[in-house]
C-alpha cells in the first residue's frame, strides 16, 4: 500500500497524456465510432471495453496514427497525431511477428528501424525477452512457439522502443485460459515495474476489471462512451484474493448490467 | 507409431513378407530420399522393360540410352551442345530473373506501373509462345541475340506476375507493424514486404526457369539448330534414338538439379525459418 500510495502522490491525478477529442470514423458504408471523447491520463491501465465490432480496435488505431479519423482529433502531450510516433508503441492482437526472424530479430525490430546498432539493440531486447519469460527462446522462430508465448514476442517488441504510451489490442485473445490469467498477473507485474501508460482493448469484462485503474464502456456500433468505471480494488493483494475481493466481483456485476441490454 | 507397430508385432511369424513390407515402411517413411530414390529405380525399371519388349523400334531401353549418353560425355559431343544451350539460357534468365522481380515489385507498389505494364504480361503469359518464337527470326536472326529473346519471352510474364501479386498480397498487418514502429517506406520494402513476398518470388523464379528451358530448346528446334536441340534434331534424323533420348535425359537432368539448387538456396538466403521442421 505504501508503494501505491508514493506513486500516487509522484504521478499528478489529472495529467493526461492522450486526449481524444470529437473522434468520428466512418468506413465507406459503416458508422465505426461516433463522437469520442477521453482522456487516458499518465501512468494509468485504461482500458476499452466493448461488444465485438463496436470499434475499438478502430479507435486504438487512430490514436496509434496507423488510421485517420473522419473527423475529431488525437493529441498526444499535446501535440496533434499525423501517423505513428515514437511516444506510443502498438501490441497488435494478431501478434504480426515476422516469421523469417528469430525471436531475437522480432523484439529488437523497433531499435532496428531506428537504426540502433546490433549489439546494442539486442542486450535491450534480451533484456526485455527475459522480462516477459521467453529467456531460452531468442533463437527460435515464432512458429515454433506457442500463441502465448508469441504474443509475450509482440508485448516484449513493444517495450523495447520504451515508448511512453503502450497500445495493446486484446493481447490475450489468442491464449488458453490458464495461460491468459497468467499474463494478466504478468502484465500487472509489467505495468507496476515500467510506470507507462497503457491503452488496453478487451472485450472481456472479467480481464477489464481485472487489470484496469479505469474502464472506458462502449456502447454497440456505432461505438460511444457510454460509461467510465473505475474499480477500486486493492492490487497488493494476491491475484487469487483479488478474484474473490467484494469490490472486483461488484465492478463485473455493475459493467454487466450495463452492457446486458446489447446482448438481448 | 507405437500402436501399429504393436499390432502388427506378432504378424511376421506368420507371413514373413508383410513384416518386410512393414520394415521397408518405415524405413521409407524416416527417410523421405528413400521413396524418391524407389520411385526412380522403379521408372528406370519400367522403362527398361518397355525398351525390351519392344514398343517401337524408335524406343531405346534404359541401359541402352544410359551407354549413349556416357559416350556423348566422352567425345565432347554433349559439352559443345551444352556449350552453345546454356549461354543463352544464363543470360536470359539472369535478363528475366533481374528484370522480372524488380518489374513485379514497382508494378505490386505502384498502381500507374501496374496500370502500364500488368495487361502487356497477362497477354504475354496466356500467348501460345511457340508460335510466336519463329516469328524472332525475320527481326533477329538466327544467333544468339533470337535465343536469349525466346528464352526472356517465355521466362520474364511468370516472374514478373508472381512478384507482382505477391507484393500485392503482402500481409497488411506487418506492413503496419512496420509503420507503427516509424519504419520508412524504403524499410518498409526491404525489410517487410520483400521478405514476406520472397516465397512466391521464388516460386515464379523457379517457373521462369524452367519456362526457359523450354524457351531455349524450342529455339534450337523451332529457328537455330544448334546446342542441345540440334543434337536431338540431328540424333533422330539419322535414327541415333539411344543418343537422342539421352539428350533429352540431359536436358531434363539439368534442368532438375538447377530448380533444387535455387530452392536451397532460396530457403538458405530468404526463409531460415523454411530449414527446421
Ligand atoms: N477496413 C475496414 N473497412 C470497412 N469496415 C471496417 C474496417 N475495419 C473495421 N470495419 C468495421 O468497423 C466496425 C468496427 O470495427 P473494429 O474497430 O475492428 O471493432 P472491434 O475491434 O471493437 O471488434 C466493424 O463493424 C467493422 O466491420
Ligand atoms: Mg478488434
Amino acid at each position: 500500500m505504501a508503494h501505491l500510495a508514493v506513486a500516487e502522490a509522484a504521478i499528478p491525478a489529472s495529467e493526461t497524456v492522450v486526449a481524444v477529442r470529437g473522434i468520428c470514423k466512418r468506413y465507406s458504408e459503416v458508422e465505426a465510432l461516433r463522437l469520442i471523447d477521453l482522456d487516458f491520463p499518465r501512468g494509468k491501465l485504461t482500458t476499452l471495453l466493448g461488444p465485438s465490432g463496436c470499434g475499438k480496435t478502430t479507435l486504438l488505431k487512430i490514436i496509434a496514427g496507423l488510421i485517420a479519423a473522419s473527423s475529431g482529433e488525437v493529441r498526444v502531450n499535446g501535440k496533434p497525431v499525423t501517423g505513428p510516433g515514437p511516444e506510443r508503441a502498438f501490441v497488435f492482437q494478431d501478434f504480426a511477428l515476422m516469421p523469417w526472424a528469430t525471436v531475437m530479430r522480432n523484439v529488437a525490430f523497433g531499435l532496428e528501424l531506428q537504426g540502433m546498432g546490433k549489439a546494442e539493440r539486442q542486450s535491450i531486447a534480451r533484456n526485455y525477452i527475459a522480462e516477459v519469460g521467453l529467456t531460452g527462446f531468442e533463437d527460435k522462430y515464432p512458429h515454433e512457439l506457442s500463441g502465448g508465448m508469441r504474443q509475450r514476442v509482440g508485448l516484449a517488441r513493444a517495450f523495447a522502443v520504451n515508448a511512453e504510451v503502450l497500445l495493446l489490442d486484446e493481447p490475450f485473445s489468442a491464449v488458453d485460459e490458464q495461460n491468459r490469467r497468467k499474463f494478466q498477473e504478468d502484465l500487472l507485474r509489467l505495468v507496476d515495474k515500467e510506470r507507462k501508460t497503457f491503452i488496453f482493448v478487451t472485450h472481456s469484462i472479467e480481464e477489464a476489471v481485472y487489470v484496469s485503474d479505469r474502464i472506458v464502456l462502449l456502447s454497440r456500433r456505432p461505438g460511444r462512451v457510454s460509461q467510465i468505471i473505475e474499480p477500486r480494488i486493492d492490487r497488493t493483494a494476491s491475484p487469487d484474493a483479488i478474484r474473490r475481493d467484494q469490490g472486483y466481483l461488484d465492478t463485473v456485476e455493475e459493467i454487466w448490467q450495463g452492457l446486458k441490454h446489447y446482448v438481448d | 507409431m507405437i500402436a501399429p507397430s504393436r499390432v502388427g508385432g506378432p504378424a511376421p511369424a506368420v507371413h514373413p513378407p508383410e513384416g518386410l513390407g512393414a520394415s521397408l515402411g518405415r524405413l521409407a517413411s524416416r527417410h523421405p530420399v528413400v521413396w524418391r530414390l524407389s520411385s526412380l529405380v522403379l521408372f528406370f525399371l519400367a522403362w527398361e522393360i518397355a525398351g525390351r519388349v519392344p514398343i517401337s523400334y524408335a524406343f531405346p531401353t534404359f541401359s541402352a540410352t544410359l551407354v549413349a549418353l556416357v559416350s556423348m560425355m566422352a567425345d565432347g559431343s554433349l559439352f559443345v551442345a551444352y556449350g552453345s544451350t546454356l549461354q543463352p539460357l544464363v543470360i536470359g534468365i539472369a535478363i528475366s530473373g533481374v528484370v522480372g522481380v524488380v518489374l513485379g515489385i514497382v508494378m505490386g507498389l505502384s498502381r500507374m506501373a501496374e496500370w502500364l505494364a500488368a495487361p502487356l504480361f497477362v497477354v504475354l503469359q496466356a500467348a501460345p509462345m511457340a508460335a510466336l518464337i519463329p516469328l524472332i527470326t525475320f527481326v533477329y536472326g538466327i544467333g544468339l541475340l533470337a535465343k536469349t529473346l525466346a528464352v526472356i519471352m517465355l521466362a520474364l510474364p511468370v516472374i514478373v506476375l508472381n512478384g507482382y501479386k505477391a507484393v500485392r498480397n503482402a500481409n497488411p498487418s506487418l506492413v503496419a507493424m512496420c509503420r507503427s514502429f516509424q519504419g520508412t517506406k524504403l524499410q518498409q520494402i526491404a525489410k517487410i514486404i520483400v521478405p514476406d513476398a520472397s516465397p512466391v518470388i521464388f516460386a515464379g523464379l523457379r517457373l521462369g526457369l524452367a519456362a526457359g528451358f523450354i524457351g531455349v530448346i524450342l529455339a534450337e528446334l523451332l529457328i537455330t539448330p544448334t546446342g542441345i536441340g540440334d543434337l536431338i534434331t540431328y540424333h533422330r534424323s539419322v535414327a541415333n534414338y539411344a543418343e537422342m533420348y539421352a539428350a533429352v535425359v540431359s536436358i531434363i537432368l539439368v534442368s532438375t538439379l538447377t530448380l533444387a539448387a535455387l530452392e536451397s538456396f532460396e530457403t538458405r538466403l530468404l526463409r531460415p525459418e523454411k530449414r527446421r521442421g
